[in-house]
């Protein structure tokens, strides 16, 4: 197929919106992974929750609150699923991944895999397993803007806009902040954190709450895109790990630049050979292993 | 009543005890139990039209009969396959070999199905398939002991992609899932195009259960083509119909046409977004008494309406048990040459009967979604169009390669 300057724009546009999906949830298990060297394989289950917590919000508050009229409205589930994960999210650092953390990876990767199994399974349950539509997308958003090569709906120029701005920002607080740096000193070294008089648990919950909540707020970003379902999370983990470990595990804007690229990567492949789609991240994540085993940006061992 | 009940199985068995002296019985139900599995998608993309529904159906079935047949029990298994061919045929293989399974039924997606009818015919076994498309089915994996009940996708392609074409869709783009049911799909669907005089300028094919659909969409666009053919289903259509108008398209000169929908994917879209659409089943719940009777019934088990493959099992289900009475045993030979040889007759099917290939021949329909306007209830979804004779919509004998068909 030849492929005009239109067709390639917008593959970009499209890949740059798969992309930033694959970014921020890559950056929730990057911030995770490095900052308490848990594999987080409840991410997936996570984002579906904060869909479903945007769309039940909007769709039955209202009513069990007694109050048909409500609707949880979008911006205010942007605020809410992230802080309802993340609540949940503390819970279960609090009560299980702490004790865990003497033992090896294995036992975090084991735990929050059955958690996975086990959320998506209740919601497999009570929910339609193909999808419910989410209604709930403002009406500023909607429609289409003209890019000139291509048009583009409104609302995936806004996920693509404040996908960036959180990764970078993020990026920015891990990175170049004195929080950030408490927060890594914390897991290099938690004894001599701790004598600073800072509260190195404490710090640690957050930042898993944190890191799931980033996972909450991308999954309200899809909910208006994709079908709200019980196996939207575990459709995506599996590529986002594939992420993760191609830009190298913990490494922030490894896992953000990663995720980018790839979307853009898989989004050419649908025009090149469409079949291979599913499947060309992984193709690049065994070639990224055999020549750079520490990942793309990952420093090595 | 209950003591009467006993009494009654008492005196039955003593009867037989009494017989038993004179002759060994002959054992017309072969392990004194007649199993049927139902194997489909109970979790993923196509568990919404099949599913447990799809098992519900057939439970209903085995109730209204009676709970037995010849004086055994009627037993329903079911389980998932995930929309594995590995999975499904594995779990047939433990169902034919331990669990005395005598038929299975379900068998959503062609991938599955197609493992599964190879598997029964191999081990003598009856596959009653509701659920998949693949018009391969009936005819190059045909086995002695293989039934296609409900539709295919030589129907499908034929009665849709006439009704498009006569009004004035002839240039077609294909999005299509990549596998045995959506390459089906398509090539029906294009013969039928070409035959009319319309042309197929491209396809593209897509893996089975994907997210995002825009890639796809923004090349059918910049194909020109008038119509956009989505050969696939379930969860994949809902999101490329969503999607779609997401883009703007399908709105202007262009237009979707969805070659295999079912009554719930269209509840999953919402009648705002798929109005007007036109396309083929093999039943609505809404058609006459006899169909509103069962589905109110359905209904108020499942809480959902039943598709045609749901519905379909029903009737599958309920004609193996008639064809073993009639037969006087579950030898599936015996059996098979019953259902070939009755006529197939109840709410769900009308005018049937079982060729020689296996395809339960029966009327199809052409469906359009109704304007919300129109409708006046929760699964008020459907219009039907034009009723399409079984004999017309399916493939004739004289172009099947199935083996048994004699030329």
């Amino acid at each position: 197929m030849g492929m005009s300057f239109q067709t390639v724009m917008s593959q970009v546009m499209l890949g740059l919106n798969n992309g930033v999906f694959y970014a921020i949830l890559s950056l929730g298990l990057a911030v995770i992974f490095g900052l308490l060297n848990i594999v987080n394989f409840v991410h997936g289950a996570l984002y579906m929750l904060g869909a479903y917590v945007a769309l039940l919000g909007f769709t039955m508050l209202g009513p069990l609150l007694g109050r048909p009229d409500f609707h949880l409205n979008y911006w205010a589930a942007l605020i809410v699923a992230p802080l309802v994960v993340g609540a949940l999210g503390v819970l279960i650092e609090k009560t299980m991944l702490r004790r865990l953390r003497k033992f090896d990876h294995l036992y975090g990767l084991l735990l929050t895999f059955g958690l996975a199994l086990i959320i998506q399974g209740v919601f497999t349950n009570y929910f339609n397993v193909s999808g419910d539509a989410y209604d709930g997308k403002p009406e500023v958003l909607s429609g289409v803007v003209d890019l000139g090569f291509m048009l583009f709906p409104k609302y995936r120029v806004w996920v693509i806009g404040i996908s960036l701005v959180v990764c970078f920002s993020t990026w920015f607080v891990i990175e170049r902040t004195k929080l950030g740096s408490y927060l890594r000193a914390g897991t290099e070294n938690p004894e001599l954190v701790k004598a600073f008089g800072i509260n190195v648990p404490l710090m640690i919950t957050l930042t898993y709450g944190f890191g799931v909540g980033l996972a909450a707020f991308a999954g309200v970003l899809a909910a208006p895109i994709y079908s709200v379902s019980p196996v939207m999370g575990s459709e995506m983990i599996i590529t986002v790990f594939a992420v993760v470990v191609i830009g190298g595990m913990g490494s922030i804007m490894g896992s953000i630049l990663t995720g980018l690229l790839l979307g853009m990567v898989e989004g050419f492949t649908k025009v090149v050979y469409a079949p291979a789609s599913g499947t060309v991240i992984f193709l690049i994540m065994v070639i990224v292993l055999l020549v750079k085993p520490a990942g793309l940006f990952g420093k090595e061992a | 009543m209950k003591s009467l009940y006993s009494s009654a199985a008492l005196s039955a068995s003593l009867l037989l005890a009494t017989a038993g002296f004179a002759a060994p019985p002959k054992e017309t139900i072969s392990d004194g139990v007649v199993k049927i599995g139902v194997l489909t998608d109970m979790s993923g993309v196509y568990s919404t039209l099949g599913g447990k529904g799809t098992q519900v159906g057939v439970e209903m079935a085995v109730k209204d009969f009676g709970g037995k047949v010849l004086g055994k029990p009627i037993v329903v298994i079911g389980a998932d396959h995930q929309n594995k061919a590995d999975i499904a045929s594995a779990k047939a293989r433990e169902w034919f070999d331990n669990e005395k399974v005598d038929m299975i039924t379900g068998l959503l997606n062609s991938g599955c199905a197609l493992a599964v009818q190879k598997l029964g015919g191999d081990k003598h076994r009856i596959t009653m398939n509701t659920g998949a498309a693949s018009t391969e089915l009936t005819n190059g994996a045909w086995t002695p002991y293989s039934i296609h009940y409900v539709y295919d996708t030589y129907a499908l392609g034929k009665v849709t992609g006439q009704a498009v074409v006569q009004t004035g869709g002839k240039s077609w783009f294909f999005i299509t899932a990549d596998y045995a049911f959506g390459q089906s799909l398509e090539g029906n669907t294009a013969l039928f195009v070409k035959k009319l005089g319309g042309k197929v300028v491209g396809s593209v094919r897509h893996p089975l259960s994907s997210a995002d659909f825009s890639s796809y969409l923004l090349q059918a666009q910049a194909s020109g083509a008038q119509i956009i053919g989505l050969a696939n289903a379930g969860g994949d259509t809902i999101n490329a119909i969503k999607q779609a108008r997401e883009f703007g398209i399908g709105q202007k000169g262009q237009k979707l046409v969805g070659l295999l929908i079912f009554d719930t994917d269209i509840k999953s879209l919402g009648l705002n977004v798929a109005q007007g659409m036109q396309f083929t089943s093999g039943f609505y719940w809404d058609r006459d008494n006899a169909t509103r009777a069962f589905s109110k019934r359905f209904f108020d088990i499942h809480k959902a309406m039943p598709t045609m493959d749901q519905a379909g099992a029903y009737s599958a289900t309920m004609n193996y048990l008639k064809a073993i009475k009639a037969a006087g045993t579950d030898d599936p030979d015996a059996v098979m040459a019953k259902l070939k040889s009755m006529d197939i007759s109840d709410f769900f099917a009308v005018n049937g009967k079982i060729r020689v290939d296996g395809r339960m021949v029966h009327d199809m329909y052409l469906m359009e979604v109704k304007k919300p306007s129109d409708s006046k209830g929760e699964w008020d979804l459907l219009k039907i169009v034009k009723t399409v004779s079984g004999d017309e919509a399916f493939m004739p004998l004289s172009e099947s390669t199935c083996p048994a068909v004699k030329k």
